[in-house]
Parts: C-alpha cells; structure tokens; sequence
C-alpha cells in the first residue's frame, strides 16, 4: 500500500461525526467572540463616546492584549487545540501565535531566540496578507479610483 | 439585532475555516494567510465593508479584517500621497494590530515561561 492510498483509507475511516462536531464548536466558539466583540463596541461607544472607527481598534488591541495573557498564562495552548478554528481564525489566533513563539524561543536568547522567531508562526500571515493587499490595493486604485 | 448578526458572521467564518482544516491538507497557517488575503479581495469586491456595516464587530474580529485593513490602507494611502502612498500606507490601517501583538508579547515574553 502506498502513502497515497493510506491516506485515503485513513480518511474513510475519521469519522465524520467527530468533523461535524469540530465545525459546531469552531461556529459557536467563533461566534462568541464576535458578540463579545460587538458588546465591546458598543460599550466603548454610548460609555466612553468613541467613534465606531476608533471602538473597533480598541476592540482589536484589547483582544490581543486578552489572547497574549491568556497564551502566557499557559491556558491558551489547551483551548486552541480544543476549539481549533473557533479561536485561531479570530486576530486572538495572531495574537496566540506571536507569544507562544516569543516564550518559546526566549530560552535560546534576546536575539538568536525571541528575536528572529518571534514571527516564526505569524510571519505568513503578515507577508501573504501584506502581498494581497498591495496587489489588491493597486487593483482597487486602478478600477475605482 | 447587531449582536446576533455578529454572532452568526464570525461563526460562520470559523466554522468554514474548521471545515477546510478537516477535510484538507492545510494548516492553521495556511487557513489564516488564505483568509487574510480573501480578507482583501473581499474589500476589492466591495464586500467587507458591507460585512462590517452588517455584521459589526464580527467582521472585525476576523483575521481576514487585517486583509481589509491593508487593502483600505494602500487605497486611502493613495489618494493622499499617490504612489509613495502605496508603500507608506499599506500598513498604516493594521499597525495598531501589529504592534499591539510585538508589545505584549515581548514583555509577557519577559515575565512568563512556557507551561510544558
């Protein structure tokens, strides 16, 4: 049998319930914390009177300030190989993946370590998100101006 | 009303990302750079704003936000400063972002060990 073939016998026999059941949590764990969010927002807007604009950034740093604790805490780790999508497709996953590898990496040094690693994860997000969005962006000047 | 619309927004995204990681090959890392630069083409097409103005902050928790911010970022950069306005303003929209993760997590870097 090759690896191929393997594969496919492996993937008959997941079952699919266990998939289904990953998918409700990533929904409903992803889902919470856009409400959560949208409270957030909404707070800080009729409470501390700020624009829409400016409450959706406030949002975003609390968010990753919240993940980065939890993460070095040590309680994120668990959390995001339970609930998978629900938490790193969130910008608590960017968040979770900057600080897991800084406290990774901090034992092999300042520079050599939490230096040149601190992107190991989050590096492709931030180049193939900086990429699309430029080649978007010439795009969106030339068609609308 | 708004917090159900941003309920269901971020949920369906995460359960669309769940999704693909079960049933491909990919990685988290792959599903969040394809989400990111989904995230601008969304905002090419005109989608993402309409998502955030739906949806609220369930658009905007979504990493695909940070694609929409970089696209807003070298558009807006543009019309201010023309071409040097693509490379001064890509980041300028997702900087609070990116600097917030560097920040924290270099100094809780500093204070905590990894639990394992």
């Amino acid at each position: 049998m090759n690896k191929d073939e393997y594969q496919k016998l492996v993937e008959e026999y997941t079952p699919k319930e266990k998939k289904l059941k990953n998918a409700v949590l990533a929904f409903f764990v992803g889902g919470a914390i856009g409400f959560i969010g949208e409270v957030i927002v909404t707070i800080l807007q009729t409470s501390f009177g700020l624009e829409v604009k400016d409450a959706y950034v406030w949002l975003c740093i609390l968010m990753i300030f919240v993940a980065s604790a939890l993460t070095a805490f040590g309680f994120f780790d668990n959390w995001v190989s339970k609930c998978k999508a629900g938490l790193f497709l969130p910008t608590t996953g960017f968040a979770h993946s900057v600080t897991s590898a800084a406290l990774d990496y901090r034992k092999d040094g300042f520079i050599t370590g939490l230096g040149s690693n601190v992107f190991k994860l989050a590096g492709s997000v931030i180049l193939y998100g900086m990429i699309g969005g430029f080649l978007f962006g010439i795009l969106g000047v030339i068609f609308h101006g | 009303m708004k917090f159900f619309n941003a309920f269901l927004l971020s949920g369906i995204f995460c359960f669309i990302a769940q999704i693909i990681l079960d049933n491909t090959k990919l990685t988290p890392g792959h599903i969040t750079s394809l989400f990111t630069v989904l995230g601008s083409g969304l905002a090419f097409l005109g989608i993402y704003e309409k998502l955030i103005e739906w949806g609220g902050a369930g658009a905007t928790v979504i990493i695909s936000n940070f694609g929409n911010m970089l696209y807003l970022g070298v558009v807006e950069g543009f019309k201010e400063m023309g071409i040097l306005g693509v490379f001064g303003g890509l980041l300028v929209k997702s900087s609070a972002a990116i600097s917030a993760a560097v920040i924290f997590s270099f100094f809780f870097a500093l204070f905590f060990k990894p639990k394992s």
